[in-house]
């Protein structure tokens, strides 16, 4: 048996002191898998992902990435994570972007320079390598932030919002690439406020007010509420969830 | 800790400066400029210029390697790419020592200039030439630099830590013995006076304009200056939280 990519244990986290963002979130996340995690903004999404790359204290239960608990030092070179805000430096080019944070993982030299130029390719940047990423579009420097998150092919992606504003073509050709990654084995977490990207995912989280409304495949949310589509599927559960 | 992580990161702070080539010319040539501004204020006083001028080479590096840095870091606080660092294989001291050294390297041609600009244009005469001069400059610059570094967790936004200016460095300057010497301030500033670090380093540049040889009080300033920055390297380490 496979050890899941996370495991999350009565998961309580309270920001500021008393408001709680999680509370009591148990789940089991499969490796291989884009998990979408879904839900309004203010579900908590960015919370768990955050406890889950070890950025986030938490007040109760436990979270264990690949076995380890989380933020632990071994897990730091296998997974990567990209934050809502771009998380790269707007004062440096392209490449003087993935060149730092190669260096980070202990690529340099010819090893950085060939990696280099297979993210540049694999986010179709090449031509952009040399502009600083402050003259970029927003979906370009997008685009720089997701290849600094596939740095050294982490076995974990954590990607926040990583499609928020873009383009219709370009967020298509994202979620081609994030398919053929998960189909070589990387676990993707995605959080995302748009349902409509919910239906490429192949496990989803239904988030609302820090609790777990659902989890599961996006035709057995279909399924079990009878609906036609993600969005109808999160209203409906918000809906019994209050009649109860 | 990792030597090549340390490098890349004061590698990669080195060349957003050289980016931004406005803050570059800033940082170089106004700590000059200041100097020749002083010069025109003491036109027909050499010798109360030639007095001042030294201890206001061991001031301007201090404040502004304390500004620059401060701010820079909160930058990296606030764009995200803290967050993503810390998810990643580099060592918070590695962090803290690539600033450092970047920043310091940038302090020395500061202060290397502001020296060459008074020993040759200002004519300037120190009786312990111009190496302690130099020396205690850079020394300066790094301690300015270590406490913008750990100011800077002090600070939420690039506004605080602008005004952060005004309570950490001001009293520092009006006690140091620059206005007016030390012995004849309020005892109880003569004591705060003795526990901060611009003290000694405006000490130190006292010694070189006076003394014709390298004195062993002139060393024991410059170690507690370096002290003083190491120390708040490693606290401005223990400042950056893996958890939040």
């Amino acid at each position: 048996m496979t050890i899941p990519a996370v495991i999350t244990k009565n998961l309580t986290v309270k920001l500021g002191g008393s408001t709680v963002a999680l509370d009591d979130v148990s789940i089991t996340l499969a490796e291989g898998k884009i998990i979408g995690v879904i839900g309004p903004s203010g579900a908590g999404k960015t919370t768990l992902i955050r406890a889950i790359v070890g950025r986030q204290a938490f007040h109760g239960g436990s979270v264990e990435v690949f076995g380890l608990p989380a933020g632990s030092a071994k897990l730091r070179s296998r997974i990567s994570y990209m934050t809502q805000s771009l998380s790269v430096y707007a004062d440096l080019t392209v490449t003087e972007n993935l060149r730092y944070f190669c260096a980070m993982l202990g690529i340099n030299g010819a090893a950085a320079k060939k990696e280099i130029a297979t993210l540049l390719d694999t986010v179709d940047m090449q031509k952009l390598a040399d502009q600083l990423v402050s003259r970029l579009s927003g979906g370009q420097k997008q685009r720089v932030s997701l290849a600094v998150s596939l740095i050294g092919a982490p076995k974990l992606m954590v990607l926040d919002e990583p499609t928020v504003g873009l383009d219709p073509v370009l967020r298509a050709r994202l979620w081609t690439l994030f398919k053929h990654l998960a189909k070589n084995g990387t676990t993707l977490i995605i959080a995302s406020h748009a349902m409509d990207e919910a239906e490429h995912c192949n496990d989803l989280l239904l988030l609302r007010d820090g609790r777990v409304l659902a989890h599961g495949s996006p035709a057995d949310l279909r399924k079990q509420t009878k609906t036609d589509t993600i969005e109808q599927s999160f209203l409906h559960l918000v809906k019994s969830k209050v009649a109860a | 800790m990792s030597p090549a992580r340390t490098f890349a990161t004061a590698r990669r702070v080195l060349t957003q400066l050289r980016h931004d080539k406005r803050t570059l010319l800033l940082a170089l040539l106004v700590p000059s400029l200041l100097l020749i501004l002083l010069r025109l204020v003491f036109y027909d006083n050499l010798i109360q210029f030639s007095a001042i001028t030294p201890m206001m080479l061991g001031i301007f590096p201090l404040v502004m390697m304390f500004l620059i840095t401060s701010i820079s870091t909160l930058r990296e606080r606030t764009s995200g790419t803290l967050d993503r660092l810390l998810t990643q294989p580099i060592s918070k001291l590695d962090f803290m020592f690539g600033y450092a050294l970047a920043f310091t390297v940038l302090g020395a041609i500061q202060a290397g200039l502001a020296c060459l600009v008074s020993f040759t244009l200002l004519d300037i005469n120190v009786a312990g030439g111009y190496l302690p001069v130099i020396v205690i400059a850079i020394a300066a610059a790094f301690l300015g630099t270590t406490l913008g570094l750990l100011v800077s967790a002090f600070a939420t936004s690039e506004f605080q830590a602008v005004q952060l200016v005004m309570p950490i460095m001001i009293p520092q300057i009006l006690t140091c013995g620059l206005f007016s010497p030390r012995e004849h301030m309020a005892p109880f500033l003569q004591f705060f006076a003795g526990i901060m670090p611009l003290s000694y380093s405006v000490d130190a540049m006292k010694q070189a304009t006076q003394s014709i040889t390298w004195s062993n009080t002139l060393t024991l300033d410059i170690v507690i200056v370096l002290a003083f920055g190491i120390a708040a390297l490693v606290l401005g380490a223990v400042t950056i939280q893996r958890q939040e």
